[in-house]
């Protein structure tokens, strides 16, 4: 039991608080505060890392310490360079995911709600789907030319995929005896999608709108790889032109704040709509 | 009043569900459905709920045909089939959206109240026993005031004490407003309390074997005079129906098995 408790890092109590009592919810609820436990082992990574360098164990040349990507960050931020390519990446990202994800969504649910469209239009996409997306950059840049429409259409078409496949599935299989339930009530077909379909794909739908994000951020490097001259991308390939791992570093670590943070953003977002899982989901 | 005629059911499958089923229900009788397991009790239900289309014959609410779900019939489901992401409340009230929701507050309180769950109405249907769900899905198809009620073993994952309490509900609400209701059960002693009659169906293919009206006041109690030999004719019955073979399988008409039916409460299938 102990070495459970230590690993949750969480009281037994909490854990087999019963639902039965009305104010479950707020007994489950893990102290705030508890997520800090996350940072632990990047920050001793970090320090000995730095540690390693400074005692000379290590050359830092390719690989700079923690303290001089702060420092590059920070030179960044000042100059305002750091928010410019921050910006262009994220507009890129959100539009692109705007597209991406609203026609996956509205392709996956007419395939899955209506059978003749799937068995007409599902095996066309699957087959597209197995095309790996970057092989269309170079008709993406010969259609649209180099610059935004082109690495806007490459996101969200890796964006499409895994929100078009999720949401259809999730259709294609809502339990056939809950939708029992709304014709007994005489549902319209309208008011069964609202009432019924929408709320029962919604966890599917979340967990799509994930995985396209995830693909969305894959794909802007990609797409800032391909010739840009702000973005994190950039940042990247400029790093590498100019010899500057520390640049390297930064865009890197950027990225990862800004995917954790998109990806909370929309874990925050659909939380209240979701309360009623019996999952593990707020232990993810 | 509804009338069931000559109905009958033969799954994608070939499964002969039901045959030739006839049955006329009188406007306000109970009539209490037993029968072995597989005998096409759900069936039967469906088919009067407008769920599913008969393969022949006709389901009549006063006169009009049921080929889908009516405002006038009411099912809860062998399952609870709840929505879980609707709060007990919620489920309760699925069939009200339409009301204004004082309305609706008010019919889903006293529905939650009937079947003991008022404590329990801002829950997600997860935090609930089996039983508690089972009593929600009887609240949601009692909450719209059908004038036929379908219930499909809606007290089967209940306890004794919590059973006679629901029961006692149900006629409660029954002699308010006097709707028709169709309950299948798998608890001859249920039927009997409950049913003006009690119809015992018969597997392979589905149909009626035998009607036995039980004609004792309400409330039932089974210490009744009357009581026990009302149960003994339905025991008698099931007993026939299943032919004295399925009932036991691997002690197929052992005598011994025959001689219990007075000890109280058996479940049948
Ligand atoms: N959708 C279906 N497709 C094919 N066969 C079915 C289907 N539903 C039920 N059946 C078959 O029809 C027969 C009657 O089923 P039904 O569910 O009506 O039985 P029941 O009397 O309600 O049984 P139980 O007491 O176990 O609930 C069974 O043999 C069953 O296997
Ligand atoms: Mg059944």
């Amino acid at each position: 039991m102990a070495s459970v408790d230590l690993i949750s890092g969480r009281p037994p109590a909490a854990d087999a608080a019963p639902a039965a009592d009305a104010g479950g919810a707020a007994t489950r609820r893990p102290a705030a505060g508890i997520w800090l436990v996350g940072v632990v082992l990047p920050l001793v990574v970090a320090v000995g890392w730095e540690a390693a360098i400074r005692f000379g164990l290590v050359q830092g040349r390719l690989l700079p310490p923690p303290s001089r990507i702060f420092d590059t960050l920070v030179t960044l931020a000042r100059s305002g360079d750091l928010a410019t390519h921050v910006l262009a990446t994220l507009s890129r990202i959100g539009l692109g995911f705007a597209v991406g994800a609203a026609a996956g969504t509205a392709v996956g649910a007419l395939t899955g709600a209506s059978r003749p469209l799937r068995r007409v239009l599902d095996p066309t996409i699957q087959a597209l789907r197995a095309i790996p997306s970057i092989a269309w950059v170079p008709l993406f840049i010969l259609w649209l030319g180099i610059f935004e429409a082109s690495k806007v259409t490459l996101i969200a078409v890796g964006v499409f995929f895994p929100v078009y496949l999720g949401v259809m599935s999730a259709i294609a299989s809502v339990d056939r005896k809950l939708i029992e339930v709304g014709r007994v009530f005489r549902l319209s077909p309208l008011a069964l999608v609202r009432r019924v379909l929408l709320p029962a794909v919604l966890p599917a739908w979340v967990t799509a709108l994930r995985s396209g994000l995830g693909l969305g951020f894959m794909f802007v490097v990609a797409a800032e790889f391909m010739g840009a001259s702000e973005g994190l991308g950039y940042l990247l390939v400029d790093g590498q032109q100019l010899g500057k791992p520390d640049q390297i570093l930064a865009a890197i670590i950027t990225f990862a704040v800004l995917g954790k943070l998109c990806d909370s953003l929309i874990v925050a977002l659909t939380a209240p709509l979701l309360a009623w899982q019996d999952t593990a989901r707020d232990r993810l | 009043m509804l009338s069931i005629e000559a109905l009958s059911k033969v799954y994608a499958d070939g499964t002969r569900a039901l045959e030739d089923v006839s049955l006329a229900v009188e406007a306000g009788e109970i009539v209490a459905i037993v029968g072995g397991s597989g005998c096409g009790k759900t069936t039967l239900l469906r088919l009067v709920a407008g769920l599913d289309r008969a393969t022949q014959g006709a389901v009549r609410i006063d006169g009009e045909v049921i080929d889908a779900p009516h405002p006038a019939v009411g099912l809860a489901f062998q399952e609870a089939r709840l929505l879980p992401w609707l709060r007990v409340r919620d489920n309760a009230g699925f069939g009200l959206q339409h009301m204004a929701t004082a309305v609706r507050r008010h019919k889903v309180d006293d529905a939650l109240a009937r079947v003991g769950l008022t404590a329990h109405a801002d829950r997600w249907p997860r935090e609930l026993s089996g039983g508690q769900q089972q009593r929600v899905s009887i609240a949601r198809a009692l909450v719209p005031g059908p004038k036929a009620l379908l219930l499909d073993e809606p007290f089967s994952a209940l306890d004794a004490m919590t059973r006679a309490s629901l029961h006692e509900h149900l006629l409660a609400l029954w002699d308010e407003s006097r709707p028709t209701v169709v309950i299948v059960t798998h608890d001859v002693e249920e039927a009997v309390t409950l049913g003006d009659r009690v119809v015992v169906m018969q597997p392979n293919p589905g149909r009626l074997f035998e009607t036995i009206g039980v004609d004792l006041p309400r409330p039932r109690r089974p210490l009744d005079l009357g009581f026990d030999s009302a149960k003994h004719r339905v025991l008698r019955a099931l007993d026939a129906s299943l032919g004295g073979r399925e009932r036991f399988p691997g002690t197929a008409g052992d005598s011994a098995a025959k001689a219990t039916p007075a000890t109280g409460r058996r479940r049948w299938g």
